[in-house]
């Protein structure tokens, strides 16, 4: 057979895909998954596990994580349920607002709602004296935290599968004579059974994972991401470190293979004969449903307002006077101001990095003709980062790219392997709402192109990009929060000359500094909610020419 | 095609921000990694009195605490990262030129230097430039809100009334938490000195991670009773706070804020330029501001709400002894309190 020469380019070009997907995941976890097996001389043990296994304080973080997980998912699950039911299935007035207010927590680190917490529920508390004593910290902080960090996740999950019902098989219910719980619970949680499970893991996930809050409200309660922070950075203990990252990815990977598994499963339930539900007023239902909405919503804005007060006042709770002092940020642990610049220079570069590798890896898996297996191979990849936590990632990352032996060792310590550290750990959703947008545009539309003498690129330029502009700048959008308030992945690499605004909330409150912790929180807050408002407001004067795409690619992408 | 445009514009001025932000990075001057201890409050004023004397040089701080700063070293040691170290404790200093990690450098600084603060070799491979101590932040308010007295000695730290009021740092991480269980170790003997942490282990609320933490959670009322160190105990008393410095009558324990050279660095003129100063008169005109116990005693300056005769208030403690058995004591440590203690009540 004669190999056709156009055939090469793709090829080759899904190849330096697989390649840099190597570089930047499989090879940096492998060798993570090394350095918890291999003694120093290189030969295969399993002494890491066992003085894991040996300590008691670690085998305890083992317990303490599974019952945060579980626990925060046993309270997100139904209250996102509520909450999504409230927007999708109700006549409540003021749903953008509340939709808006619910996604408010993604646009800060997990760290603000835990010191908020503090500030409420601790021992000098705003509602200290109702607590007869008791405090928040440890477990009932963290979970409160995370549940505030996940509800967001959750909540757009459940919109999207509580959206797609069919209006026919409620009217039919009805006929036959059918009450409103009956239906609720014979078709509607039946319907969003798929999403539940998957908001479920998501949560899950999320939370084991998470370091801010239990480092902020966990006191004692020590979790695995507090274990491999203490290990990696107090004691430089690497191997135990990696023993505790390994562990910590078994359920995050194994949430992903169940989470695919059902995905695969589940049908589509909407099709072209599918009515689109239209919720009709309910007294009861609205009244109940509001009740919920409304008071987690102002729950979530009452958290910001109160991350925002404090940060002004001078001494809670002995001089209440207002005062910028602590908006002094350089007196502070952390790298002042210049740290905020550097977040959002970091959080630019890893939206437009970030977006352009998910378009172009969309691309190439979706619609190149050759190279069929290294495509294949690519889009398993795309996958797996969202089954790696980011603390284990940044460690991976440390033992990877500062290994001597690494001819890449040059990145190390760099400004680069932050920005590949982060577009690498957000890689999946990106790729998954890319593919999205590929897919929606119809291939005749290049064809058409490709007749009236267009070449390949010229078709991708002219035709493809700008029709996926909103989904892009969706993705974009994603990219820079998420860049922006991670603490995880970039905790251990971060170069001395280059301190981000993230990290730098979590020494503050590591020095006591909680009121200029807030203060840099927040400030993270208005960067992501300023982004976030010139998306939108870009959303709204883009979209007339490209079309009537409203950006909900992503969300199908995350469920 | 109008519209798209506003992607267009979007795309470009992100561009430009972009391109902005790399050539604002990229400026090229001599640059000096230092690794510190020092508190994040005191670095402007540092770093301000040495661009006054060398303007050439732009230094990049790593601060993080004692035990943080000392393990990053430690763990780099095949690969050093830091050119110099500035005001780190001796006894990491100590630990690190054990393992040949410090270059000999006798500092060119001010003259009538407290010998305490000396390396004993000649030339000295550390130079000591200011004394910390431990130092407990009570809270007034609420202590009176609490009937209990404030505590005025380490035994009635231990005394049941005070179940549940006292922060600490934790050793392994902080200096301040080292240097306060070295003295209990060294002034009373060893299972004198664990018996006692053992029942002190009953009043404890938290343990933190920083020497300046328990002091600024007292400052807030978050707990009555901070165990932290003199300069944050003064700073957060002259900010404003409702706080009593208790400095225990049985002795407090101390340790020497150092410098010293990392073997091997690149920098090695800038990293000497940088040990000269931090030795020098004007530099311990910037210490006396924090410290009322400096390298050169002359220079020293009384430092408000911080009692005059601290030097005769320190305990007995031998450095060399805390150096050679830091290890030991943290791991012993962090084997009775940090993994077991049980939730606050």
């Amino acid at each position: 057979m004669i190999a056709r020469l156009n055939i090469l380019p793709t090829t080759v070009i899904a190849l330096l895909f697989c390649l840099l997907a190597a570089i930047a995941l499989a090879f940096p976890v492998g060798v993570l998954f090394l350095h918890s097996v291999l003694t120093p001389d290189g030969s295969l043990t399993i002494a890491h596990y066992a003085a894991y296994a040996a300590t008691p304080g670690l085998l305890r973080a083992l317990s303490n994580t599974a019952i945060l997980g579980s626990g925060v998912v046993l309270v997100v699950l139904p209250l996102a349920f509520i909450f999504a039911y409230g927007l999708e299935r109700t006549v409540l007035p003021g749903k953008g607002m509340l939709a808006a207010a619910a996604s408010l927590p993604l646009l800060v680190p997990s760290l603000l709602p835990a010191l908020v917490l503090i500030y409420l529920f601790g021992r000098q508390g705003l509602f200290a004296p109702f607590l007869g004593g008791r405090t928040v910290y440890g477990l009932p902080g963290v979970l409160l935290a995370d549940v505030i960090a996940a509800l967001p996740h959750a909540v757009i999950i459940l919109r999207t599968a509580l959206r797609a019902a069919d209006a026919r098989l409620y009217e039919q219910a009805t006929l036959l004579g059918a009450s409103g719980w009956r239906k609720f619970f014979t078709i509607t949680l039946p319907g969003a059974r798929h999403g539940l499970v998957s908001a479920a893991l998501v949560v899950f996930a999320i939370t084991i994972t998470d370091i801010g809050a239990p480092k902020v409200i966990g006191d004692n309660f020590d979790v695995l991401a507090i274990v491999i922070y203490k290990q990696v950075l107090g004691q430089q203990n690497f191997e135990l470190g990696a023993v505790a990252a390994i562990l910590l990815m078994i359920p995050s990977l194994l949430a992903i293979v169940i989470e695919r598994a059902a995905a695969k499963r589940h049908a589509a339930v909407m099709s072209a004969k599918t009515r689109p539900l239209r919720p009709q007023p309910s007294p009861m239902r609205d009244r109940l449903a509001g009740i919920v909405c409304y008071g987690t919503a102002a729950a979530i804005v009452l958290m910001l307002v109160v991350c925002q007060l404090v940060a002004l006042v001078r001494l809670w709770p002995y001089d209440l006077s207002l005062t910028w002092t602590n908006y002094a940020l350089d007196r502070y642990d952390g790298g002042g101001w210049a740290a905020v610049g550097n977040s959002a220079l970091l959080a630019s570069m890893t939206a437009i990095c970030g977006t352009g590798f998910a378009f172009a890896g969309a691309y190439v898996s979706e619609r190149c003709k050759a190279g069929a297996f290294f495509r294949g191979l690519f889009s398993r990849l795309a996958l797996l980062p969202a089954a790696v936590p980011g603390l284990a990632l940044g460690l991976a990352y440390v033992l990877f790219f500062d290994d001597p032996a690494n001819p890449l060792r040059g990145l190390y310590g760099t400004v680069a392997i932050l920005l590949i550290a982060n577009v690498t750990h957000y890689y999946t959703v990106a790729h998954l709402s890319a593919v999205g947008a590929v897919k929606a545009i119809d291939s005749e539309l290049e064809a058409a192109a490709q007749m009236l003498g267009r070449n390949g690129l010229s078709v991708l330029l002219r035709v493809v990009v700008p029709m996926s502009a909103p989904v892009l700048l969706e993705i974009a959008l994603y990219l820079f929060v998420n860049a922006m308030t991670t603490v995880s992945v970039v905790m251990f690499l971060y170069p001395p000359g280059f301190k981000l605004a993230s990290i730098a909330v979590l020494a503050m409150d590591d020095a006591g500094d909680l009121a200029a912790a807030a203060a840099m929180g927040m400030m993270i807050f208005y960067v992501n909610l300023a982004v976030r408002l010139a998306g939108q407001w870009f959303f709204a004067h883009g979209h007339r020419v490209v079309g009537n795409r409203a950006p909900t690619f992503l969300v199908e992408a995350v469920s | 095609m109008v519209h798209i445009s506003a992607y267009r514009i979007l795309a470009c001025s992100i561009a430009a921000a972009l391109c902005l932000g790399l050539v604002g990075c990229s400026k090229e001057k001599q640059r000096l990694v230092v690794y510190t201890a020092a508190e994040a409050d005191q670095l402007p004023a540092y770093e301000a009195s040495f661009k006054k004397a060398h303007p050439e040089i732009d230094l990049v701080w790593v601060r993080d605490s004692t035990g943080v700063v000392t393990a990053k070293l430690l763990a780099e040691k095949k690969a050093p990262q830091a050119d110099v170290v500035f005001a780190l404790a001796a006894t990491s200093l100590i630990q690190l030129d054990d393992k040949k990690m410090l270059a000999a450098y006798p500092p060119r600084g001010a003259a009538g230097r407290d010998p305490r603060f000396n390396d004993s070799r000649t030339p000295p491979h550390w130079s000591g430039e200011a004394l910390w101590s431990t130092a407990i932040c009570v809270n007034t308010v609420e202590i009176a809100k609490r009937h209990v007295p404030v505590p005025q000695t380490w035994d009635d730290l231990i005394k049941p009334i005070y179940r549940g009021m006292i922060a600490m740092p934790d050793p392994g991480s902080s200096g301040t938490g080292l240097l306060t269980v070295s003295a209990w170790l060294q002034m009373w003997g060893e299972a004198k000195g664990w018996a006692y942490m053992d029942r002190l282990h009953q009043n404890i609320a938290q343990y933190v991670h920083s020497g300046s933490k328990p002091c600024k959670d007292a400052a807030r009322g978050e707990i009555p009773i901070g165990i932290a160190f003199d300069f944050r105990a003064a700073k957060t008393k002259s900010e404003g706070a409702p706080i009593d410095i208790v400095i225990p009558k049985e002795g407090v324990g101390w340790d020497i804020e150092s410098s010293a050279i990392i073997a091997g660095t690149t920098h090695r003129a800038a990293a000497e330029a940088f040990l000269d100063w931090a030795m020098s008169p004007e530099a311990m005109g910037v210490y006396a501001k924090s410290f009322a116990v400096i390298a050169v005693r002359k220079l020293a300056a009384p430092v408000p709400n911080l009692p005059t005769d601290l030097s005769s208030r320190l305990a007995n403690v031998d450095l060399q002894w805390l150096a050679r058995n830091r290890t030991r004591i943290i791991a012993e440590w962090t084997k009775r309190y940090a993994a077991t203690k049980a939730a606050t009540p």
